[in-house]
């Protein structure tokens, strides 16, 4: 159980209370809730991942009980509720995959990262996780990677090093850019 | 008033109204054709069908379409229909798949039983005395966590929950406000309320009461004693919050718990609030109804004060059998 | 070549514009059922072009649809299954990607016929890509007025929306599903009642399988009798069928259903053979939840026929020797596989992906995969065969949703089929680390149809 000492008072860009709202016109009026699970994708690419104040300012805005908010970001796996690398490559290790060699892959990064599963690069750039089918079992290996969940498909040991470096490159070219 | 139908279950027959459900038609029977409930509570809107223990055989759907129904239901969940017939104990199928369900739901369950508070009013604790079996086999660490105090009243020990969902339904229907709810999922869900905090509300003291295990106990009450060797008095008072009838539970001369006052198949008559349940300990706070009717299969009428079973010497002599003729023939109707 | 309803047109360049797709024909369906035809002409003609559910479970389509309640007052709601998250299943993936406006077309077809003002399509939550074409999509059918309101001037309005799942399996399940897009925990719903009489908000609702909805726009385009004639039998028009595994050419293909597994299989039209020179152990034929069988009795059935790639053909044997069509997913075993890893894989996915409601498969499932586990690291016990096969008729049929069922079919059929290497597991468990039990006798014709009845 978290123990949680009252954060700074998170604020919604204008940019995000649009989007959101545009999500609500979806659904009948007083539906509100079916717009929780658009409006944590949405939370989450801002963030990185969804913090417990996050999930609070959530309800509120969309008029729920905080409970129900967690209950949910519980249950669905692509919600983040620990804070992750900037990356996450999350690799498929079902079976139609491990036919052709996803955990070669697995193996393959946590080498290259030197990091286990779930752990962030003393960078802060990446972390991984294997996850279950991604329905693309004919393109396997693959992995995504948020939050645009952009797909790399029929993986190697080169293509992932390649995909890595190029990360990482991206990011510190951006740095110094800025 | 509401058509009625015919539905006969184990061969028996009873008329009930339409939109009943094959366990309630089944209480009305009574008996050991009950199906047993680990998650159904009639009081609570949307409860049941998780649990699988009252799973029961549709062997004919009803007059209209007599095909039996493919899977076992949930009788909890599955409404008669004019004609129907169940089949409940007298399904070998039936006893086989309830017989799985207490498996599963025990491989995780501490088999501790002597050192749990809830011991001897545990439904888990009937459940598997009657479907289960002695031993186990499953070889893996069972599921465990941290006791949790949520608030200084209740206890919440997730290591011994099944997941019946009752406390969730008392938070959303009996409180006004729920702080907790199932977290995780698949065998990684949980009760919880996430964030530590206490549940702090007039009623939030009846998920102890609906709770069918020891996974949500009085604090005020735990360890205090065995149930077994309390005696339960019905009892009342004028309560602006709730109904104010209660179970009073005495050790010697001293309340040592309240509970709400719970039928056979161990759900509330109606609930109450905390100030009965938490504040008001002493004799002095109640008027005294008298001695709470306990079902003679319940432990809890182990050390039963209303009357005594006669002891073996009797049965085994006539003469004695005869000059305790009353008592004796008592005892045999119950 | 056979005949393609769905992917006719996918390699033309831009079909997944609205420009594009409509100068192939696109939105003709729509014309169609809008202005020549009365709402019960459409579901009419769904009925009877014997379209069946390409989700999984095969229910005729246009039945699911004429169950629909209609109460007075009360909207109804399409909504469109594209959480396709079944292991060997990536149809509905490539239809959104690469053609997304025929899903579109089905979409404004099929809730024209239920009466539906809004429609909701549910796709996974990982396929943000997909969500995004299909958002692009849906605003240039709407600019182009076959969105909106009184569509081509027929007085029909509708609203279609995408809405992103969060990442579980489980909402795959009808009324799961229907729980997410409420915002909810993706907890399968207590049935009856039935979606079709009280589903989304309560009200009635019709959930159909991306695949499904596309299948529509044929059917109306060419009439029922034209889409029925493709096919065999009961398994009328084409079927998407994903390929993986160790195949030559891995991908989609629409089939005309009732074509020959092997010819599947080896044709250079479809997957080529198998990969890398190696021969066939196994198949699971309809996505991780149906059963496996080795490689003959996925070739031939029980009985010495072919097998077909059609509901009837594959089912043929029952779970004894046969399998299911399930949602197309073909995953295919090279003789390097090993199916004791596969069942724990398997087993592992299905304990990721209980929602955890319900007793038998909460805890079931997650019991079979640490035995199966144990098994495939060399710790295992010959007792252990027994007690998976015991456990998994304990789940099944005895859970809320089908989870528990696609659970324990694929560990019950890989031992009934494969024992022999689950049992070597136990008795060589230091060379099972090191090597394959390779293809042992699974490719071996099989006996004679007398022996087997005999058995």
């Amino acid at each position: 159980m978290l123990k949680i000492s009252k954060t700074d008072e998170i604020i919604f860009t204008p940019e995000l209370i649009a989007k959101f709202n545009e999500i609500l016109l979806r659904y009948p009026e007083d539906k509100q809730k079916s717009a929780l699970l658009p409006v944590l994708h949405l939370v989450q690419a801002e963030y990185g991942w969804v913090s417990t104040p996050l999930m609070d300012k959530v309800a509120d805005f969309l008029n729920l009980k905080p409970i129900e908010v967690y209950e949910v970001a519980s249950f669905y796996t692509m919600f983040f509720l620990k804070p992750q690398g900037k990356y996450v490559l999350e690799v498929c290790r079902t079976g139609p995959c491990c036919l052709v060699g996803a955990e070669k892959i697995m193996t393959h990064i946590e080498a290259k990262l030197n990091v286990k599963e779930g752990e962030i690069t003393p960078d802060g750039l990446f972390s991984w996780r294997g996850v279950e089918c991604l329905a693309a079992c004919g393109m396997g290996p693959v992995l995504q990677i948020g939050p645009d969940y952009t797909f790399y498909e029929n993986l190697t040991a080169d293509t992932v090093d390649d995909l890595i470096d190029r990360l990482r490159l991206t990011t510190v070219e951006k740095a110094q850019i800025i | 008033m509401s058509e009625r139908v015919k539905v006969t279950i184990d061969g028996i027959s009873v008329e009930v109204e339409q939109g009943t459900t094959i366990l309630n038609a089944a209480r009305l029977i009574g008996g050991e054709i009950v199906p047993p409930a680990m998650c159904y509570y009639s009081k609570l809107e949307g409860s049941g069908g998780k649990c699988r223990t009252c799973l029961v055989k549709v062997s004919k759907g009803s007059e209209k379409d007599p095909r039996p129904m493919p899977k076992l239901v949930a009788s909890c969940r599955t409404t008669v229909m004019e004609g129907m017939e169940v089949q409940n104990i007298t399904s070998p199928e039936v006893k086989e798949a309830r017989k799985g369900v207490v498996e599963l739901l025990l491989i995780n369950h501490p088999l501790d039983c002597p050192v749990c508070d809830q011991a001897g009013e545990c439904h888990l604790q009937d459940l598997s005395y009657e479907h289960g079996s002695a031993a186990t086999r499953y070889e893996f660490d069972r599921r465990s966590f941290e006791r949790r105090d949520i608030g200084d009243k209740i206890q919440l020990h997730m290591t011994r929950c099944i997941l019946c969902y009752r406390c969730v339904y008392v938070a959303d229907q009996i409180t006004d406000r729920r702080e907790h709810g199932v977290l995780g999922r698949g065998d990684a869900a949980e009760i919880s309320t996430y964030i530590e905090k206490a549940i702090e509300n007039d009623f939030s003291g009846n998920v102890i009461d609906v709770c069918p295990v020891g996974a949500l106990t009085d604090r005020t009450f735990r360890f205090k004693n065995r149930v077994w060797f309390t005696k339960p008095v019905d009892a009342h008072c004028n309560c602006d919050k709730c109904s104010g009838k209660v179970t009073l539970w005495y050790k010697g001369e001293d309340v040592i718990r309240v509970t709400a006052r719970k039928d056979e198949y161990g759900e509330v008559e109606s609930f109450i609030c905390n100030d009965c349940r938490f504040e008001k300990k002493k004799t002095s706070d109640w008027v005294i109804e008298g001695p709470r009717k306990i079902s003679k299969h319940s432990v809890i009428s182990a050390n039963h004060y209303e009357q005594l079973a006669p002891p073996p010497v009797i049965r085994k002599n006539p003469a004695l059998k005869e000059a305790n003729k009353e008592q004796f023939e008592r005892v045999i109707r119950y | 070549m056979g005949r393609k309803l769905l992917l006719e047109n996918i390699n033309v360049p831009g079909i997944n514009t609205f420009e594009v797709y409509r100068q192939h024909g696109g939105y003709r369906a729509v014309e169609k059922a809008l202005k020549t035809m009365s709402t019960d002409d459409v579901v009419e003609e769904v009925k009877k072009s014997g379209l069946r559910g390409r989700g999984g479970a095969g229910f005729p389509t246009g039945m699911k649809w004429s169950f629909l309640a209609k109460p007075e007052g009360k909207p109804r709601y399409l909504v469109c299954n594209g959480d396709e998250s079944e292991p060997g299943t990536f149809k509905d993936r490539f239809l959104m990607t690469h053609i997304p406006h025929l899903l579109i077309e089905g979409m404004i077809v099929s809730s024209y016929a239920l009466g539906a003002k809004t429609s909701y399509i549910y796709v996974r939550g990982e396929m943000m890509p997909q969500i995004r074409i299909l958002e692009r999509a849906i605003a240039e059918a709407k600019n182009a007025g076959f969105l909106g309101k009184n569509i081509l001037g027929s007085g029909y309005d509708l609203e279609l929306y995408v809405q992103p799942g969060g990442g579980a399996y489980i909402c795959g399940e009808e009324t799961a599903l229907i729980e997410s897009l409420e915002g909810k925990r993706g907890n399968p719903r207590i049935k009856p009642p039935f979606p079709a009489i009280s589903g989304l908000y309560n009200c009635p609702t019709v959930v159909n399988n991306v695949e499904s909805i596309a299948a529509v726009v044929p059917i109306i385009n060419d009439g029922a009798d034209e889409y029925a004639k493709v096919g065999i039998g009961r398994s009328t028009g084409t079927k998407l069928i994903s390929a993986s595994g160790n195949l030559n050419k891995p991908g989609v293909y629409e089939i005309e259903l009732g074509i020959p597994v092997e010819e599947f299989i080896y044709s250079d039209e479809y997957c080529g053979g198998i990969a890398n020179g190696k021969r066939l152990k196994a198949v699971v034929a309809g996505g991780s939840s149906v059963p496996i069988l080795p490689a003959n009795l996925i070739l031939k059935t029980a009985t010495g026929e072919s097998r077909l790639m059609s509901y009837e053909s594959l089912a043929e044997g029952g779970f004894a020797t046969g399998s299911m069509m399930g949602s197309g997913g073909f995953v295919a075993f090279d003789e390097d596989q090993c199916i004791v890893r596969n069942t724990w894989n398997f087993s592992r996915f299905y304990h990721h992906e209980s929602c955890g409601q319900c007793s038998p498969c909460r805890e079931g499932t997650g019991w079979m995969e640490k035995v199966l586990h144990r098994l495939e690291y060399g710790h295992g016990k010959m007792s252990d065969l027994d007690l998976l096969v015991d456990v998994a008729k304990k789940i099944e049929g005895n859970t809320i949703c089908p989870l528990g069922d696609a659970a324990a079919w694929p560990v019950a059929s890989a031992i009934r089929h494969f024992r022999d290497e689950f049992e070597w597991h136990v008795s060589h468990p230091a060379e099972a680390i090191e090597r394959n039990y390779g293809l042992a006798r699974y490719a071996d014709p099989l006996p004679k149809a007398e022996t087997v009845a005999a058995n």
